[in-house]
């Protein structure tokens, strides 16, 4: 087997690695999402464990659970 | 406690492997087991990405269409949002297949672009026009407005695809080879193999990463409306006009 690719190997290697290049973007994009996703998850929990205290504190309101963070969509 | 919205998320996980599976076996397939054309040698090899990636990128224009119809007839904004997502996705698509079209063509040409081309020229066209959905969307404030609109948009310029299409077939081609038609197109027995398998592993990328944006944007529209429960900040009245269409949490 040769050690030099075939005669425009660069070109298609080129075009492969855009390919390769507008994925990885679009999974950078998504990550980001996900990591705001998860801070607003954070937020919520606080919130319902505030809540949940404010429960404890006034037996007649009913009862609030916390969210599931490790849950899987 | 029970929910009977349509959860996007379900399968992903399954789908994302076989997209991975397929779409590398293609790859693999289109190097190794696809014979080397014999006219352009191995730069043709460009053709299992870039043909797909237009392919589907059409298509997903036509399945942007297909919702803005379904949400013109119900006004059920899950089918704005479905549009949305599949229009940028293939506005994604299309520019991968431009950027991969343009250097195949100067590796088989010798020129980056040939504008008296009317396969190239009207590609670049039908991807201009979509340019403007986002533009357009961002530009109307009232959210049930900008989803008419864009839905409106959506289904015109979806109509253009497969007429533009017909054009271009009716045409007389300069350079730009016809590989696919009725007849079953002029491709050897082992490069329609590759051809198809990398088409279909396109077709499940777009797909998952179509069911992904949905499940997240769903996700974030739930979380939301929690938090408004709650007592929290309105994060999605905060942050002001937007492009994207507003999710109802059900």
């Amino acid at each position: 087997m040769s050690d030099k690719l075939p005669t425009n190997g660069g070109y298609v290697a080129a075009a492969y690695l855009i390919f390769l290049g507008l994925l990885l973007v679009y999974f950078a994009v998504m990550a980001t999402r996900a990591a705001r996703l998860e801070r607003e998850l954070s937020e919520v929990n606080r919130l319902v464990e505030e809540a949940a205290e404010g429960t404890a504190a006034d037996p007649a309101a009913p009862d609030a659970e916390p969210v599931n963070a490790g849950g899987e969509s | 406690m029970p929910t009977s919205r349509k959860l996007y998320g379900t399968h992903l996980r399954a789908l994302s492997i076989l997209t991975a599976v397929v779409l590398t076996g293609g790859f693999a397939l289109a190097a190794f087991y696809a014979p080397i054309e014999p006219d352009q040698g191995f730069s043709q090899k460009i053709f299992y990405l870039h043909v797909p990636l237009a392919i589907v990128a059409l298509c997903g224009f036509i399945f942007g269409a297909v919702c803005g119809i379904q949400y013109l007839r119900t006004s059920d904004p899950r089918h704005d949002l479905r549009s949305y997502t599949a229009i940028h996705q293939s506005l994604i698509f299309c520019a991968g297949a431009l950027v991969t079209g343009s250097i195949w063509a100067k590796a088989a040409w010798g020129t980056w672009w040939v504008w008296d081309e009317p396969t190239l020229v009207s590609f670049l066209i039908v991807f201009l026009l979509y340019a403007t959905y986002q533009p357009l969307r961002f530009s109307i404030e009232d959210p049930e407005k900008q989803s008419r609109y864009a839905s409106v948009f959506a289904i015109v310029a979806g109509a253009f695809v497969p007429l533009n299409f017909l054009a271009v077939r009716l045409a007389n081609p300069l350079i730009h080879p016809r590989v696919l038609n009725t007849a079953g197109g002029n491709l050897p027995g082992d490069m329609k193999v590759a051809f198809y398998t990398c088409l279909v592993g396109m077709a499940l990328l777009f797909v998952t990463l179509w069911k992904y944006e949905m499940s997240a944007k769903h996700n974030r529209a739930q979380l939301r409306a929690l938090k408004r429960k709650l007592g929290g900040p309105d994060a999605a009245a905060l942050r002001g006009r937007s492009a994207a269409p507003r999710v109802s949490a059900s």
